[in-house]
This record gives structure tokens, C-alpha cells and sequence, in this order.
């Protein structure tokens, strides 16, 4: 029924199982609607957020969902900056998973806020002091960059390719896609660095206070480490399962592989940081505040999430992605990249969550946050509007260029 | 915003915890004043819009030498230079220190409701409105005409009745004086104190009585070593409730 929108040369499960799949899809995306709009017809009441959790679900999903849309961003440095050729086969996945995280984390970012309607307030009246206004000035912008570079590959569409003009237009943009690489890497440098710098200055927060290097705290630099350390990741996680899933070699080893070398020295080099920064800050920083590292660590936001963090979902995986032989095998490969995504999860969990959850003075109490399902709905259903982008992408666009080749219809 | 420019006002409040019975006419002289909202079910604390809040502490030991104390705490009104740490996050300006008062004010038509203030403030000053503000009949008619309501979605917290300096400020123009006299601007929560355990005025007035009493050797700030500088200065006789309030490692 719609062969003539898929690319040629390819093979596509029938319209009847795609349309099924879909079902699926837009059924947890209606769930996510439902628990949006009930947030904005009723308020953030609905939430388990509340004046000691002013950040929780919306924000940890936000700033881990654009941490592992890193991937992106440093693919495409990775490519067109530095000249990896072999990253070609992986690039436009790469572009497709940033522009579902960038835009699932705007969604997501419009029901956090308590009066979504001012949400231009933040162009129009910026604060150039605050973090958060370099976090929305650089994720939107990059977001347009995010769509000029998804821009070409939907033009590439065998029926739209067929209109001249998209066909030179795209052509085109394939061209200058070296400029659009660069500002986006530039982009993301500084809002992934934001986002953590929106913790670190919070001088009154010593779970979260970080001293630094000039206006940065080293939230700033530790975030970037992280998500470049954890957004190739997640691009080879998406990798791995669309071939899972169709059965189907669709990107060339070498790249997978060296995506994920690149991938392990960056995770040992944050992993390296992180040891040194939670040191200093466990030694220095928290004491000079008067708190003792201990009373950072209270149940259920234990001592756990901390080893967790470190150990289980950095040092295992940076390991496994540093040794050849166990990157080259499949299943210790995706083990890596889960464990490594996990940890990035954490990290943000922890400096939104557990950081608001303690007390600062010393009379006060202990909070727990439990969202509510008005809180998961919009986040899961990000993850099902990724999949729902992938999965028209994959069908209807030359997402991997080397399938034809790797898959030889007879 | 411009950093820390101290000027010759300093609009600062001095509370004795020794003096404070917990009574808590601070508190409801607050929510009246300042057209706080409530809801019918309050049980909730977390979500309960209280300006001026009580804490209790004790000094964790059994009896005989069981202590206990009440600490009110409004908005610190931080002088923390450059910024107070609830201001300068602030992504729409929404929130500032007027440099020329100290005062930390909050501008809930411009607030977007991010939330960004309320985790940036330790001391849990700064308050989100979870609902609707809704007052029964015929309470909307005892609302305070010089203080807007605030909307769903917005963050509030207190402003040391600013309405009431401005108030001050009309009377003195209209009688041609350019100064306020000591005493002439006080909040609502100072005026209702039945022990007089609170003390408002210029700190930067040495001759001011709150002023005096900051320099008491009586005196500390809650958790001084953050480094938020609090224009609200406490009095104790008692060492443990200093400690307490630094949070001494």
C-alpha cells in the first residue's frame, strides 16, 4: 500500500504489521497525552511534585533524555569535524535519536513549567545571570540545528527526492552539513554544560554546590564529560535494536566499534573526573558548608545510588568498552552501553531528586518523592514518540546508507 | 540585576527565639495580610503556602535536660554578594533585590513557574501555588487591596510586606518628608508579635535599634556558612540552638 514512499532497493515488513506496531505506539502516546493535558487543565497538583521537590520526573527525565541525545552532536563532530568516514553508516540515526530527545525533552519541559503560556518570558525578559537561560537559549537554537540536519535525509524520501528542488535543496544542505556539525557541537558544549551548571551554582544546595573554574562550576564540565560519554551510547543501543528487530545487518561493524572505543576512553575519562570530584567534594567542599559527607546519604537515597552510579554503571562498563575483545562480543557490548545510559539516569536522578530530598538545616526533615502516573505517562510516552520516529524513519527514509549493500535483495 | 550595591537601607528583622512562644500570630497575621491562600484540606504541609513558618526545634536530649525553642522564618531577604542564590537563577528576572531597600522581591505576573528559585533557597522560603487561589465567602471581601492575589502555576514567598513600605513611603511624601522615621515601616508579622520577640528595621543605621541588637553577642544566622549573608538575624542565650542553627560538623 505505500511502497512507493520506501526507498528502494530495501525490504519492509508488510503495511498491516507496521500499522500494528504503530497501534501500540500511539497507544502509550495517547496514555502520555492524557496525563499532559490533565497537567494542564488541572495543574501540577496532580504531581508528586511539591514546595521541597520543585524538580522531579519532568527534570530528570529532561536532563537525561538530552544528556544521551549527545550522541548526536559528538557523531556528527566525530564525522564532519574530524573526519570519521566509517561513522557515515551510523550519522543519520545519530541525527534522528538527538532530534527525538531534544523534542521529546521540549514536550516534556512544557508541562513542567507552572504557567506554560509564559514560556517565551524566557526570550523575552532573560536573565543572563541564570543557567536555565543559557540551557533554553542553546537547546532551542540547537534544536533548529537538529532539525536542518534531519532536514536532508527526510528530502531524500523517494517521492520527495523525485521534486527537483527538495532534491537540490538537500543536496545542498549535505554539502555545508560540516557548519551545522560544528555549531551544534558548539550548542550542545555549552547547554549540556548548563545543565549542570544549573546545580553546581546553587550555592545554598551543598549536595549540589560545586566550586569551579571561572563563572563554571564543575557540574558544568562533568556534565558535558557525561553526556558525551553516554549519548554514543544510547546511538549504539538504538543501533543494535533496530537490527535486533528487523533481523538485519544494517550498519558495518567497524563502526559500532569504533563508536564504542570512542565511547569507552570518554566514559574511563568521566569516570576518572567524577572519582575526583566526588573526592574533593566529600573532603572540602560539603565540610567547609558544614555538612559531613555522610548526611548526604540517607535512606532510600543510600550510599547504593552512589556506588551504583560509579562502580556499576561507570567502571564495569568504561571497562568492557576499553577491552577489545569484549566490545567486539554482542552481548557485553549492549550490557556496556545499558549500564553506561543507566548511570547517566542516575547521575541526573541524584542531583534533582536526592539533592532536594535532604534537609539543609539541620532541624528540617528528610523528604520522599513519589511521582505520580500523571508524571511517568508524558515520560514513558517520549520514549514511544523515539520509537515512533525511528520506526517511520527506518520505513520511509534511507536512515542507513549501507543497507542495500550489507542486504543484497535477490 | 546589578550585584550587591549595600546602600544606606538595609531592611533587615531581628528575631529573638528565646522571647518567641511558638504562638504563631506571626504566621496568621502573615497569611491575613498578605492574601495567602489555603485550602479547605491542609494536612498536606509540603504544599502549604506559609510565608512566615515555625519551626520547632529541641536539642535532642532526654529529661531533665530536655530544651526546646520555636524558630520563626520568614524570607531570609539574603545579601549574599553578588546575588542571594534564589534570584540570580532565575531565568525571567522574575525575582530581585532591590539594591536601593535590600528587599528580595518576587514578580509573580512574570514568573514563569519553573521552579528554579524554590530549589536554590535552603531554607524552604519560597512556596508554589499548587492550585488556584479560592477564598469562601465573604473572605474575598477581607482581602488587602495593596496586595495582588497570586495565580495557579506561580512561585510567592514573603517580601517583608513591601506593600507597606510603599504605604509608608506615600505618607511621608504627602507630609514632604524624603526619610522614614524608625518604626514607620514595620510588616505585619513584627506589628502582631505578643511577646515583641521581633525586631524590624535598618540594619545599615547603626543607631537603629535592629541594628543593635544584630551586633549582640546573643546573635547568629541560620547556617551562616553557606555563605547567604540573612538580613534576618536571630537571638539566643542558649549554645545549643547556635549550633544547631550553623549546623556545626
Amino acid at each position: 500500500m505505500d511502497s512507493a514512499l520506501i526507498p528502494e532497493g530495501v525490504k519492509r515488513c508488510s503495511f498491516k504489521a507496521f500499522c500494528l506496531w504503530l497501534l501500540v505506539i500511539f497507544g502509550v502516546i495517547g496514555w502520555g497525552l492524557l496525563g499532559g493535558f490533565l497537567v494542564l487543565w488541572k495543574g501540577l497538583n496532580v504531581t508528586g511534585l511539591n514546595d521541597y521537590f520543585g524538580f522531579g520526573l519532568y527534570i530528570t527525565a529532561d536532563l537525561a533524555i538530552i544528556a544521551l541525545g549527545a550522541g548526536a552532536f559528538f557523531t556528527g563532530f566525530l564525522t564532519y569535524v574530524i573526519g570519521k568516514k566509517e561513522l557515515k553508516d551510523i550519522i543519520n540515526l545519530a541525527v534522528v535519536v538527538g532530534f527525538i530527545c531534544y523534542t521529546g525533552a521540549q514536550l516534556v519541559l512544557l508541562l513542567e513549567i507552572g504557567q506554560p503560556i509564559r514560556g517565551w518570558f524566557s526570550f523575552w525578559h532573560p536573565n543572563v545571570h541564570s543557567m536555565l537561560t543559557e540551557v533554553i537559549f542553546c537547546i532551542t537554537c540547537y534544536t533548529i540545528v537538529l532539525t536542518i540536519e534531519f532536514l536532508p535525509l527526510i528530502l531524500e524520501n523517494r517521492q520527495l527526492d523525485k521534486v527537483p528542488e527538495f532534491h537540490f535543496f538537500s543536496h545542498n544542505l549535505h554539502e555545508i552539513m560540516v557548519v551545522f556539525a560544528a555549531t551544534g557541537t558548539f550548542l550542545s558544549f555549552f547547554h549540556q554544560g548548563s545543565l549542570g551548571g544549573l546545580y553546581g551554582v546553587m550555592f545554598a544546595r551543598p549536595f549540589a554546590f560545586r566550586e569551579g573554574f571561572f563563572i563554571w562550576p564543575w557540574t558544568f564540565f562533568l556534565f558535558v564529560a557525561s553526556a558525551i560519554a553516554s549519548g554514543p551510547a544510547l546511538t549504539i543501543l538504538v543501533t543494535m535494536m533496530v537490527q535486533g528487530i528487523t533481523r538485519k545487518k544494517l550498519v558495518r561493524r567497524e563502526a559500532i566499534s569504533l563508536l564504542a572505543k570512542v565511547t569507552g576512553y570518554l566514559l574511563a575519562f568521566y569516570m576518572l573526573v567524577k572519582i575526583l570530584d566526588t573526592w574533593w567534594w566529600a573532603t572540602h567542599t560539603a565540610p567547609n558548608m558544614g555538612v559531613s559527607f555522610s548526611e548526604f546519604f540517607q535512606a532510600p537515597y543510600g550510599l547504593w545510588l552512589l556506588f551504583a552510579e560509579i562502580v556499576v554503571c561507570g567502571i564495569i562498563p568504561a571497562i568492557i568498552l576499553l577491552t577489545p575483545k569484549a566490545r567486539e562480543d554482542e552481548v557485553l557490548l549492549i550490557v556496556a552501553c545499558v549500564l553506561d545510559c543507566a548511570g547517566i539516569v542516575i547521575n541526573r536522578f541524584v542531583f534533582t531528586v536526592q539533592n532536594l530530598a535532604l534537609p539543609v538545616m539541620p532541624f528540617d526533615r528528610l523528604e520522599i518523592y513519589v511521582p505520580t502516573w500523571q508524571e511517568w505517562a508524558p515520560t514513558v510516552a517520549v520514549i514511544a514518540y523515539g520509537a515512533l520516529l525511528i520506526s517511520l524513519s527506518y520505513r520511509y527514509l534511507p536512515v542507513f546508507p549501507r543497507e542495500r549493500e550489507l542486504n543484497p535483495i535477490d | 540585576m546589578s550585584g550587591n550595591k549595600s546602600g544606606k537601607l538595609r531592611y533587615g528583622m531581628v528575631i529573638d527565639v528565646d522571647k518567641c512562644t511558638g504562638c504563631m500570630t506571626c504566621a496568621v497575621a502573615c497569611q491575613q495580610e498578605n492574601n495567602i491562600p489555603f485550602r479547605e484540606d491542609e494536612t498536606k504541609k509540603v504544599r502549604s503556602i506559609t510565608w512566615m513558618e515555625i519551626f520547632y526545634l529541641d536539642n535532642g536530649q532526654p529529661y531533665p535536660d530536655h530544651r526546646k525553642a520555636y524558630l520563626p522564618r520568614p524570607c531570609l531577604q539574603c545579601d549574599a554578594d553578588p546575588y542571594p542564590p534564589c534570584t540570580f537563577v532565575c531565568p525571567v528576572n522574575a525575582t530581585q533585590r532591590d539594591e536601593e531597600t535590600g528587599l528580595v522581591s518576587h514578580i509573580p505576573v512574570r514568573c514563569i513557574g519553573c521552579r528554579y528559585c524554590i530549589s536554590a533557597c535552603s531554607y524552604h522560603a519560597r512556596y508554589f501555588n499548587w492550585w488556584d487561589p479560592k477564598w469562601p465567602k465573604p473572605m474575598e471581601e477581607m482581602l488587602t487591596p495593596e496586595v495582588s492575589t497570586r495565580m495557579r502555576g506561580v512561585v510567592e514567598k514573603c517580601t517583608f510586606c513591601v506593600h507597606r513600605l510603599q504605604l509608608a513611603k506615600e505618607k511621608a511624601f504627602l507630609e514632604g518628608r524624603r526619610e522614614l522615621e524608625e518604626g514607620e515601616y514595620v510588616p505585619a508579622c513584627v506589628e502582631a508579635c505578643p511577646a515583641k520577640a521581633m525586631t524590624f528595621g535598618n540594619l545599615a543605621d547603626s543607631h537603629s535599634e535592629v541594628a543593635k541588637l544584630s551586633k549582640s553577642p546573643k546573635a547568629f544566622r541560620l547556617l551562616e556558612k553557606l555563605g547567604t549573608k540573612p538580613k534576618v538575624i536571630y537571638l539566643s542565650s542558649q549554645e545549643w540552638i547556635h549550633k544547631l542553627a550553623d549546623n556545626v560538623v
